[in-house]
Order: structure tokens, then C-alpha cells, then sequence
């Protein structure tokens, strides 16, 4: 049997290396670093984690219901698209700079990209 | 709508929002507590009957999670729940007696305690201090086990407070008083003896960094190690002697004492945190240690990591010390 995403990817060791450069790339991001002003770092590290272990297509237990309900407050305060296509962007340069080929990143990106509608509440 | 927490022989309304330790609060239950925020484990409980939430019981050992403990202050029932107390067993208290208490400053209090029997920690770890059973506050230690064999705590006066005039006015030298164990994992941890380190606190929040910088050096830390201390003003800022003395015996550390409303010779003017970050523009690589006003905390733990330090190299105190 073929190896999966995740264990192509470099598994939980990847994910840990991958979660301080993208959470840095995220707080960086003038277009999205408004959502997470006075948001605990370490908890919201723990998210991004679970997140990037998801993207990698790793054991995670997200919901689309859980991913509606996690983001309805920042909905409320105008996520959208654009800032959406912001995060993929840091993602897909998260794992450009860990080296990972590009058909995985492509992979990941699909993952991530099928939870737009439930993370922008549509 | 909510739950009903059954406790003491009594069936309590919890509110849909409302925590376990607010509910019974709020119908006159004496309960200790302090933090309310999931950090000091002063209410610690266990539900006997339905299962507490997975953010209650966050940060407690296993073995604890395993017997259904669980913080009440952060638990906002999804279910009835009977719950308790925890017993003496769990809170592992300890008996200390007052050796000592001299003022650093007009509103600092160096008090020193020793435990009766054994009683193991790290330098910056903190102890919840009790006054009876249900005025308890957290004080770190600024003393390091390896060098002392008594607890040192800086307990800064809070006009109104409920445990720090007491401290100050009424507790005497020979006094008995209960503490916890040793809690919180803002402590140094033998890694690279190389790593460079970076120390912020303001106020009485030097305690912690006072006893982890000490702490390092005795582990044998070689790396740079600077040590920024903010308060207000020269009459707020203490043992300015002591920690020159240590820079000037050890090469590797530097020590930059700052006032944000005064200047004077020997003191950088400017806030700590700022003044640090403007000194240190690239953390990559570095541990740092944060200690002091929440809000300086915060926003310099995140300053931190974006000028490159690591998340996990950034250990911050969680409590409001001034």
C-alpha cells in the first residue's frame, strides 16, 4: 500500500515544525492579522496544529459543524474569501519553505480548500 | 436553561454560560479559589456523578483526569454533575513557618517561609498561599532549591486586597501558614547551556526571574542571559544591588533595571518590554521568560515569536503580580 499524505509529508514531526512557521506567517499578515488580536497564543497554536494536521490529511476529528461554529464569531466580523485565500496562501508558503514537493502541497491545499463553505458559513 | 451541580447535600441552577465555581459562588457556597482561570488550581473538584469538560480538566495530570478531576472555574457543565472538594490527598498542602520578612521597598515584602517536611519545586514555579480556607493567592518563588533552604515569595502590597495587607501587617515571623505545592511550568529546563535567554518582568513579577536566572547559572547556563526589569519609578524598583552584583560576577549576564516615568542615572528610561525588543530585534534561536502586568505579557509573548523566538522557547508567568 502507498504511503499516505501524512506520512509523505513527514507525519506529526512535520506538523510541529510546520505550526511556528505558519502561525508566524499568519500574525505577519496584514490582511487577516485583525481576527486574531488578544487571542491566547498557545491555545490558538493548539488550533493551528490540529488544523495543519487536518491540511496534511492526518488524524483529526473536525466537523464541518465544528468548523461553522469555530469561525461564526469571525464571520460576524467579516471573514470572506479574500481572507480565506489568505491563509492558503501562507499555507501552501509554509510548506514551500519546509521543502515539501509540490504535489503534495498541492494535495494539502485541496484538503484545506474543502472547508471554505463551512469555515465562511455558507 | 443549564445543568444542576449538586454539591454539599444541595441541588444548585448552573447557567447555559456559566461556570461550575460562578454557580456555586453565586449561591453562597464557600469555595477556595483564586485565578478563575484555569491556572492556579486552587478550586480543583471531582465530580463524582457526569463527566467534567475536556477544558476543566486541561493542564492536571493524567492520574487526576483519570479520578474525574477537574477545575470548576473552567468548566461550563454539558451535563448534571455531583462534585466535591478535593481532599488533603490531592492538594498535597504543606505547613511552612514565617523565617523571615523584610521590606524590599515601600510596597514589596520579602517573605521567607520553611516548609515542614519535603517539599520539591523549581525556581519560578508558584505556590497558592492561603490565609483560610477560601482566601488563597498565588505567589511565585524567587528562590532556587539548590541554593536555599527556605521559600522566598516578593508579595507587593494591593491597597483592598484580600491577602497582601495581611501579609504585609498582620503575619509575623514565627507565624504557621498553608501552601500548595509547587505549580506552573515557567521554569528553566536544562537544553542548550549555550541558547541565549532573555528575561522581561515588571513589578514584583522580577520574583520568578529573580529565582530562574539564579537557577540557570547554577545549572551551569553559559549562553548570554539579559535580565530587563520595568517598574515606574526608582521607588518601585527593587534589588537593583543584588542583581548588579550578580552581572559583575558573572559575564554572561546583563541586567538593564528601567524606569517608564522617571529618569536616572544607571536606569534605561522606557518601558522594559519595549526597550528589550528594540535591543533584541532578531530572537531567533532564544528562550525567553516573561513575567508581570498581563497586558505586557501578552503582547510581548507575541513580539517574541514574531522577531523569531520558537513558541515553545517562550515561557510566560500567568498571573497578575502588581
Amino acid at each position: 500500500m502507498s504511503q499516505s499524505l501524512y506520512e509523505q509529508i513527514g507525519g506529526e514531526a512535520a506538523v510541529n515544525a510546520a505550526v511556528d512557521i505558519f502561525y508566524r506567517k499568519v500574525l505577519s499578515d496584514e490582511r487577516i492579522n485583525g481576527f486574531f488580536e488578544g487571542v491566547d497564543m498557545d491555545k490558538q497554536a493548539a488550533k493551528q496544529k490540529a488544523f495543519l494536521t487536518m491540511a496534511f490529511g492526518g488524524p483529526h476529528n473536525y466537523t464541518g459543524k465544528d468548523m461553522r461554529e469555530g469561525h461564526a464569531h469571525l464571520v460576524a466580523r467579516g471573514l470572506d474569501d479574500s481572507h480565506f485565500d489568505a491563509v492558503m496562501e501562507n499555507l501552501a508558503a509554509t510548506l514551500k519553505e519546509l521543502n515539501v514537493p509540490d504535489q503534495l502541497i498541492a494535495e494539502a491545499a485541496a484538503i484545506a480548500e474543502s472547508t471554505r463553505n463551512d469555515v465562511l458559513g455558507r | 436553561m443549564g445543568y444542576t451541580i449538586h454539591y454539599n447535600g444541595k441541588d444548585y441552577d448552573c447557567g447555559d454560560t456559566e461556570t461550575v465555581l460562578d454557580a456555586l459562588l453565586r449561591h453562597g457556597e464557600s469555595v477556595p479559589y483564586s485565578c478563575k482561570a484555569g491556572v492556579c488550581h486552587s478550586c480543583l473538584m471531582q465530580a463524582l456523578k457526569g463527566q467534567p469538560t475536556e477544558a476543566s480538566q486541561a493542564g492536571l495530570k493524567e492520574t487526576l483526569k483519570q479520578r474525574n478531576f477537574f477545575l470548576p472555574c473552567s468548566c461550563v457543565p454539558q451535563v448534571d454533575m455531583t462534585v466535591a472538594l478535593a481532599g488533603e490527598a490531592e492538594l498535597h498542602h504543606v505547613s511552612a513557618e514565617v523565617i523571615d520578612k523584610t521590606p524590599l521597598n515601600a510596597h514589596i515584602m520579602r517573605v521567607r517561609l520553611r516548609p515542614e517536611g519535603e517539599f520539591s519545586y523549581h525556581a519560578g514555579q508558584f505556590v497558592n498561599f492561603f490565609r483560610d480556607e477560601s482566601v488563597v493567592r498565588s505567589y511565585s518563588l524567587a528562590s532556587v532549591p539548590a541554593l536555599e533552604d527556605f521559600l522566598e515569595l516578593h508579595v507587593q502590597r494591593l491597597p483592598g486586597g484580600q491577602l497582601s495587607p495581611w501579609i504585609h501587617d498582620q503575619l509575623a515571623v514565627g507565624d504557621k501558614v498553608m501552601l500548595s505545592e509547587a505549580l506552573g511550568d515557567c521554569f528553566y529546563t536544562r537544553g542548550d547551556p549555550a541558547q541565549p535567554l532573555l528575561f522581561i518582568g515588571t513589578g514584583s513579577g522580577l520574583a520568578p526571574l529573580y529565582g530562574i536566572v539564579r537557577d540557570a547559572l547554577q545549572q551551569g547556563h553559559r549562553g548570554p542571559i539579559y535580565l530587563y526589569h520595568g517598574t515606574r519609578s526608582r521607588e518601585e524598583i527593587y534589588l537593583v544591588d543584588e542583581l548588579r552584583e550578580l552581572a559583575a560576577a558573572h559575564d554572561n549576564v546583563h541586567y538593564q533595571p528601567c524606569l517608564s516615568r522617571e529618569e536616572a542615572a544607571g536606569f534605561a528610561h522606557g518601558r522594559a518590554n519595549e526597550i528589550a525588543l528594540e535591543r533584541h530585534p532578531d530572537l531567533k534561536g532564544w528562550r525567553a521568560y516573561l513575567c508581570g502586568n498581563p497586558n505586557m505579557v501578552e503582547a510581548s509573548k507575541k513580539k517574541i515569536f514574531l522577531a523569531g523566538a520558537a513558541l515553545g522557547d517562550i515561557f510566560a508567568d500567568a498571573f497578575v503580580h502588581s
